[in-house]
């Protein structure tokens, strides 16, 4: 039997940190944005079965990105807090804020409890008001932390820099269309290119305050995104000032994850469920 | 929403139904629960007269608005009639109470498994959970607390609407045609017998289950009948193709007074064709 050694604390919270971080890292981007009319949510995934947006309440929506079984479960959990709290009491009394509480204390215990691994996820739970200045962004990541965020924020692989994409071209108040092109301009966009990203790729989800009906969630069709980002090369008027040329997007697949290859394979690779949705 | 870690039951995949869920996690929630032993018909108020019929392309469901208590009428303004998703909807006859926590849950059922599994029940799938929740009532039902709906939705596959009425046990029949529930069905469904035609265009077919209604209230003292004075009306929910929608107060009080016009010549109603007289 081996000798047991001592790790300090310190470590083994960062060795949890760089974990999840890492299994996170692994997938795509995902971004959010607050437009005139509520909050938008893109991110790249060539499956249309497997979401990483869905709908949780009248008003509440959740984004994730990393290990999909694990954020499914979160989701999962999300839907029926939110449905058991409905019925129990009455619709308006479910909010967003009680949702990201609840994940945040569920992430956290899971993060620092030794029996388990930390979850690799990161997530989005939106809740939109009667006005812009009502609406609540909350981004959580895989430690618990909740951070309240205003006008954009993206989550997972590359986060940073489509998070700085958005930072220099984000407005506020803007149209739906405009805010897609901007959310899918800035998934395309890594430090050395900016990729165009085509239609049928794309998961694009709104929670949409001008919707007559209770449930404001809804999808936004392949079609009706290739007529919005087909327009205009999917370039967005707003960030007029990007530097990099327009590249046709067919020369573009044959370069694609190197960043991928390098990273060492997660420690459970024994028939655990892939991070869904595949990458390519 | 809670304080601490979500519960490991909230964590593991497993059912899609809100009802199971709940049946298990919280029973104390489920409709009637911890109801006293003993006959419980008398204490509640019931709910009256539905009825439904399809046309081509839809199906259209209304109630009268009226619930009684023994001899007297316990609510004028009463709501029987709910949408229970975008495509189908329900209405109650029994024990009123009960009947809308009833149509909540279901609700909440149809909504939940939509969200779990990202795709809607087909018709005949909403048709059977509903049988499953008015099962779950037959204790109530054996106590005098009876819950008898009506339900109705559109099969987006088929293009045709669909009309499933029920018994207490939770026994399911489709309908064709037209169908009815509650006290006053008996006389809402002579009516209706006389009237509908399975080719009738939207309008007449409101005007068609008006009518029925109004036959149902003249003969039923627990149905109620259009209230002019406190401009009370039926309710009717329209469900074609393009969803579901209530028709707007005004909509509905124009075909009652233009149907109480015609009983002002005709008490009885319309008069109904009859083939091979001379």
């Amino acid at each position: 039997m081996s000798t047991p050694f001592y790790v300090s604390p310190e470590q083994l919270m960062r060795d949890r940190a760089d974990f999840a971080r890492k299994g996170i890292s692994r997938g795509r981007a995902l971004v959010s944005l607050q437009y005139a009319d509520g909050i938008v949510f893109a991110s790249e995934n060539p499956s249309a079965a497997l979401h990483k947006v869905s709908e949780i309440y009248d008003r509440i929506a959740f984004a994730a990105v990393g290990r999909y079984n694990e954020f499914e479960n979160l989701r999962i959990a999300g839907v029926r807090l939110a449905d058991m709290r409905g019925y129990a009491y009455d619709r308006r009394d479910v909010t967003g804020r009680g949702l990201a509480n609840a994940y945040a204390q569920t992430l956290g215990t899971i993060f620092s409890s030794g029996g388990e691994k930390p979850y690799e996820v990161e997530l989005f739970v939106g809740e939109i008001g009667d006005t812009a200045a009502d609406d609540q962004l909350y981004r959580l990541t895989y430690d618990g932390q909740v951070v309240d965020e205003h006008g954009f924020a993206a989550i997972g692989g590359a986060a940073e820099a489509v998070g700085g994409y958005l930072k220099e071209r984000y407005t506020e108040g803007a149209t739906l269309e405009n805010a897609i092109k901007l959310a899918v301009a800035a998934l395309g966009h890594t430090e050395t290119e900016d990729r165009e990203i085509e239609a049928k790729n794309l998961e694009v989800a709104v929670l949409d305050r001008t919707r007559t009906q209770p449930r404001k969630f809804r999808r936004i069709r392949p079609a009706t995104l290739v007529e919005i980002l087909g327009s205009s090369t999917a370039k967005p008027e707003v960030g007029a000032a990007a530097p990099a040329a327009v590249e046709p997007p067919a020369e573009k697949p044959a370069e694609k994850p190197a960043e991928e290859a390098p990273l060492a394979p997660p420690a459970d690779d024994d028939g655990e469920p892939p991070i869904a949705p595949p990458l390519d | 929403m809670s304080e601490s870690r979500i519960p490991a039951a909230y964590m593991t995949p497993g059912t899609s139904s809100f009802a199971d869920f709940l049946t298990a996690q919280s029973p104390e929630l489920l409709p009637g629960h911890n109801a006293a032993p003993g006959n419980l018909g008398d204490l509640a108020p019931h709910g009256t007269t539905i009825v439904a019929a399809t046309f081509p392309g839809g199906v259209i469901i209304a109630g009268d608005r009226r619930a009684t208590q023994g001899n007297l009428i316990a609510e004028r303004d009463m709501r029987k009639v709910f949408p229970a998703d975008e495509y189908s909807a329900v209405g109650i006859a029994g024990s009123a109470g009960l009947a809308v926590e009833l149509v909540k849950l279901f609700q909440t059922e149809l909504e939940h498994y939509e969200k779990i599994e990202g795709t809607t029940l087909s018709i005949e799938g909403k048709a059977s959970r509903l049988s499953a929740l008015v099962r779950g009532n037959l204790a109530m039902a054996m106590q005098g607390l009876v819950v008898v709906p009506l339900f109705v939705g559109f099969d987006p596959d088929a293009g045709v609407g669909k009309i499933y009425g029920y018994d207490p046990t939770g026994g399911r029949y489709e309908q064709t045609g037209y169908s009815g529930v509650g006290s006053g069905s008996l006389f809402a469904k002579g009516a209706l017998k006389k009237l509908y035609r399975p080719d009738l265009d939207e309008d007449t077919l409101v005007a068609v289950l008006i009518q029925a209604l109004y036959d149902a209230a003249d003969d039923d003292s627990a149905t109620g009948g259009p209230d002019l004075s406190r401009k009370l009306f039926p309710l009717v929910h329209v469900i074609t193709a393009d969803g579901g929608r209530t028709l707007p107060d005004a909509e509905v009080a124009a075909v009652a007074e233009s149907v109480i016009a015609g009983r002002l010549q005709r008490p009885d109603g319309p008069i109904a064709e009859i083939e091979g007289a001379k």
